[in-house]
């Protein structure tokens, strides 16, 4: 790689403090947005009174539910969110009115002048409250009159006479925690109207294509009076990938006043729009036969997810259908739902409905080791499902690098020389994982492409790239411009990206399900390929050569043989410019059909799944409890890393995120419903001081149909965090872990019962 | 009722990033939206207004400072830097070269804070060790890189001033 193409392609604007995020961005006359939210977590709105903000100085308009009475979703099948609650608001902090002023001060002053008379209702705070035979009805307009926003039960082959025929079978309950994201950037949007009756909306989101689609149907407006651009996002990890009440009630208060309005969320109401990982309430039972193959897993996971339903009908799935993974499983049954509680909602965040069962599992296969004998790493090599090759979901494997994964884990950490022999206090735990690149189905289902790109060559020799993918901080950008810089032989400094638009750039469904480098590669891949084609007729006729024998590289198009006989890149584009007109090109990716052996089974099937495997080093003090995790080696099937600089750092970010969830943070709250930790001081995320070394092991043996062999590294590196912890806090101390996070608390409590029991 | 915020704004005094500025300042404005609102200074960022986070960390008179619990009045003839008063567009600071070359960047949001932070302590403590440079890093958040490469770039920063490195 040119030394110079190894900066990340925004690096230096963002770190020189030039790069303009949502917030960044101002407008003369520009109104401040402020909420006016819920004390209750579930109360019916009986009155509203504005007049008293409405008069108050600076003030230019307030919102209420009834002014956005059409309800919406990410996800089609569950449309249940308004912007402003409509007559029942449903957890502590939901958005109650939204006021638009002069100054950010005179906003928040009317927002609390605003009056309103509540209702209070019994709320539904557990998996108990919901599904009690008198519950209170979180969804009280829903057909169904339950609590249950989706449930779901699979089979797949024969559970029951599978569990017979082991040897060992392994039964245990888990808990998971809610957790939230905690960007740096908090949720920031800016809606100007054009004067013609149209709004553009910058705004910090992942998912710009489906913000657009959400905000036509609540402005009852066509799409092509709406503009989404995306500035840059001081980060997402899934915590921006719905459609929020700052993004409707910017772009409604801009249409209702004639004025720029922005909105930014103070840092207290992050936590409440939250959209964060689910709690999960977890019993696995697994078997393996007496030879140590792993043969069955019978599962189920309960989640009190919250309020609305955002992404939650798909983590229902999403709890089962990784679950084989990486392994040669034979039977598979889950039982797993999703139900609405009076709490912020749930969503997505970074390794989606994945993380909660891989940690049961990862733990429970440890045991099963241990049962049968074996060490943790040899049993999974010796279980490990192979290339090619079909799960029994139906999940379809193409490339898998799983066992290079564990070996290089494993022999970096010295593992075989740790595991079990370290001093009492000290231990070392290996876990495994598999993750999507993207879900082969969209959420709109439709046979549309995912993702399209654009490149347009200028007679000047620089490429244009236009995508409508988000780039949240994790490359999408620099990948871009690297596989089409790549591909015509050029600096990558002579490619600009233009994302995220949706007036100017082709769609792209967003940043999510770890899709955008297989999916939007694939696509600006085809594009520069068309290019390519063009450029070397030019070329072959222009030097008198079959294009066969021709090479892109160091911005000419040259003979392979003879480097003297060669085409400057611009006089390429201007030869084919004569015979084509201006260049530009299209390329777009639709996944392959698959999954499709057990019908309905649309979640779960992806192109391409990365394989990661991780040995957590820990240091346990037995006397007070505390968890010090020292080293984490992760080594990661990413396929083929573009750029391997950006590849670590989404490794190291996720590994960090998973200590984070293994020994801090938790989501909870008062038995009111109310928030216990609404702050960064409260809601401990670790800082440089608990983070451990962190040692990314690239594992680059390609995939057939990724982007130059590339597939995903954002979100599949998080997942063996937590269990790798776990096991390796077992091999310290002896106690098995199931509830995290492993606070001093946990880890003391389960030495006293260690004791007593021996 | 709701009285309207009494303030009356008095005039402030400083230099910013080597130039002298004047401006109206009221006492409840933070140094952070004085520098974002008035002067077009984005760099410095709004992260959790509370000093948690140190996305909004300048320098006043050399030492970091948290901008967002910072009043404007406080910065009275101080001298006063930025994230943008480190660099030249062409010439970065070492610590950010070091940040270019090592990708610490991912979102960029807390990067500033953080290249501001490290300018300081080498400025302030040109022998400073590695164990200097992690309490340094200690007052600033960042979710996104694990610190991995944070840690690489400040680093490479500190054996290059200290000419250790080139």
């Amino acid at each position: 790689m040119n030394p110079a193409d190894s900066k990340k392609l925004d690096g230096l604007e963002k770190i020189q403090g030039r790069a303009q995020f949502t917030d960044d961005l101002t407008r003369p006359g520009m109104l401040h947005g402020a909420f006016h939210r819920s004390p209750h977590a579930h109360a019916r709105i009986l009155r509203i009174d504005v007049t008293a903000a409405l008069a108050m100085h600076g003030v230019k308009a307030v919102l209420i539910g009834t002014d956005l009475p059409i309800a919406y979703g990410v996800l089609p099948v569950a449309q249940d969110e308004h912007a402003l609650a409509l007559d029942t608001v449903r957890f502590v902090g939901e958005e109650v009115a939204a006021v638009a002023a002069t100054t950010r001060e005179a906003a928040l002053a009317a927002a609390r002048a605003i009056v309103v008379e509540y209702e209070v209702l019994p709320a539904v705070l557990s998996v108990e409250d919901a599904l009690a035979e008198t519950a209170p009805i979180v969804h009280n307009e829903r057909r169904k009159k339950t609590n249950i926003l989706r449930k779901v039960r699979r089979e797949y082959g024969e559970v029951d006479e599978g569990l017979e025929r082991c040897e060992v079978v392994l039964e245990d309950t888990y808990y998971y925690p809610g957790s939230t994201h905690v960007p740096l950037e908090t949720h920031t949007s800016l809606a100007e109207p054009d004067g013609h009756g149209r709004v553009v909306l910058h705004t910090s989101t992942q998912i710009p294509h489906h913000l657009h689609i959400a905000l036509a149907r609540v402005l009852q407006a066509r799409l092509q009076d709406i503009r989404v651009i995306k500035p840059h996002v001081g980060a997402g990890y899934g915590g921006k990938s719905d459609p929020f009440a700052t993004e409707i009630c910017a772009a409604a208060l801009a249409l209702r006043t004639g004025r720029p309005v922005k909105f930014i969320l103070d840092r207290e109401e992050v936590f409440y729009a939250h959209r964060g990982r689910h709690p999960a309430h977890m019993r696995i039972k697994l078997g393996a036969t007496s030879d140590g193959t792993l043969t069955t897993c019978d599962f189920s996971a309960h989640s009190p997810g919250g309020a609305y339903a955002s992404y939650g009908v798909v983590t229902a799935y999403y709890f089962g259908v990784f679950l084989p993974l990486p392994y040669r499983l034979e039977n598979l049954r889950f039982e797993t739902s999703r139900l609405y509680t009076n709490h912020p909602p749930c969503g997505p965040k970074r390794g989606h409905g994945a993380i909660q069962p891989r940690f049961a599992l990862e733990v429970q296969v440890d045991r099963l080791a241990e049962a049968l004998g074996q060490r943790p790493d040899i049993f999974r090599l010796g279980n490990l499902a192979p290339p090619m090759s079909e799960t029994c979901n139906g999940l379809r494997i193409t490339s898998s690098a799983m066992g290079t994964c564990i070996e290089e884990a494993t022999q970096a950490s010295g593992f075989a020389g740790k595991h079990n022999q370290l001093p009492h206090g000290h231990g070392v735990g290996l876990a495994t994982s598999a993750y999507m690149c993207g879900a082969a189905h969209p959420i709109h289902a439709n046979a549309l492409p995912q993702s399209s790109v654009c490149v347009s060559a200028d007679r000047s020799g620089r490429v244009a790239i236009f995508s409508g993918t988000a780039d949240i901080g994790q490359g999408s950008n620099h990948m871009l411009a690297s596989l089409v810089s790549r591909t015509l032989g050029i600096p990558l400094r002579d490619c600009t990206v233009l994302e995220a638009d949706t007036d100017l750039t082709p769609v792209d469904l967003g940043a999510y399900s770890s899709r955008v480098t297989f999916m939007a590669g694939n696509a600006a891949l085809e594009a520069s390929n068309k290019l390519c084609a063009v450029l070397l007729e030019a070329a072959s006729t222009k030097l008198a050569m079959e294009s066969e024998a021709l090479v892109f590289q160091d911005g000419r198009i040259a003979s392979a043989t003879d480097p003297d006989c060669s085409l400057a890149f611009s006089e390429a584009i201007a030869l084919a410019e004569q015979t084509h007109g201006t260049l530009t090109f299209t390329g777009s990716y639709t996944p392959p059909r698959i999954g499709s052996r057990f019908k309905r089974e649309s979640v779960g099937p992806s192109p391409a799944y990365s394989f990661t495997a991780q040995v957590a080093e820990v240091e346990v003090d037995t006397q007070t409890g505390f968890v010090h995790v020292k080293r984490i080696w992760c080594a990661h099937d990413c396929g083929k890393a573009i750029h391997p600089g950006i590849v670590e750092g989404q490794i190291e970010g996720s590994v960090y995120m998973g200590v984070g969830e293994a020994l801090l943070e938790e989501q909870s709250f008062h038995p009111s419903g109310l928030h216990r930790s609404p702050s960064i001081l409260e809601y401990k995320i670790p800082t440089i001081h608990e983070t451990p070394e962190i040692i990314s092991i690239l594992v680059e043996e390609g995939d057939p149909e990724g982007p130059l062999g590339a597939k995903e590294v954002g979100e599949g590196p998080q997942l063996p965090t937590v269990p790798a912890i776990a096991n390796a806090i077992y091999d310290a101390c002896g106690i098995r872990l199931t509830e995290a996070p492993f606070t001093p608390e946990r880890v003391l409590k389960a030495l006293e019962k260690l004791e007593k029991t021996g | 009722m709701n009285k309207p915020l009494s303030s009356t704004p008095s005039l402030l005094e400083f230099e910013v990033n080597g130039e002298p500025v004047q401006l109206l300042a009221s006492p409840q404005d933070s140094l952070l939206d004085c520098l974002r609102d008035q002067l077009g200074l984005t760099g410095s960022k709004h992260g959790c207004d509370v000093g948690d986070c140190g996305a909004c960390t300048v320098l006043l008179d050399g030492t970091p400072q948290l901008s967002c619990i910072t009043l404007a009045l406080e910065a009275k003839g101080t001298h006063l830097t930025t994230v943008e008063g480190l660099s030249q567009e062409s010439t970065p600071h070492p610590v950010q070269a070091a940040f270019d070359e090592k990708v610490a960047a991912q979102c960029g949001y807390c990067t500033p804070g953080f290249v501001v932070a490290l300018a300081s302590l080498f400025e302030t403590n040109p022998s400073a060790t590695p164990e200097d440079v992690r309490r340094c890093l200690g007052s600033n958040i960042c979710r996104c890189t694990g610190y991995t490469k944070i840690i690489e770039a400040a680093e490479l920063a500190r054996r290059r001033l200290q000419g250790l490195d080139t």
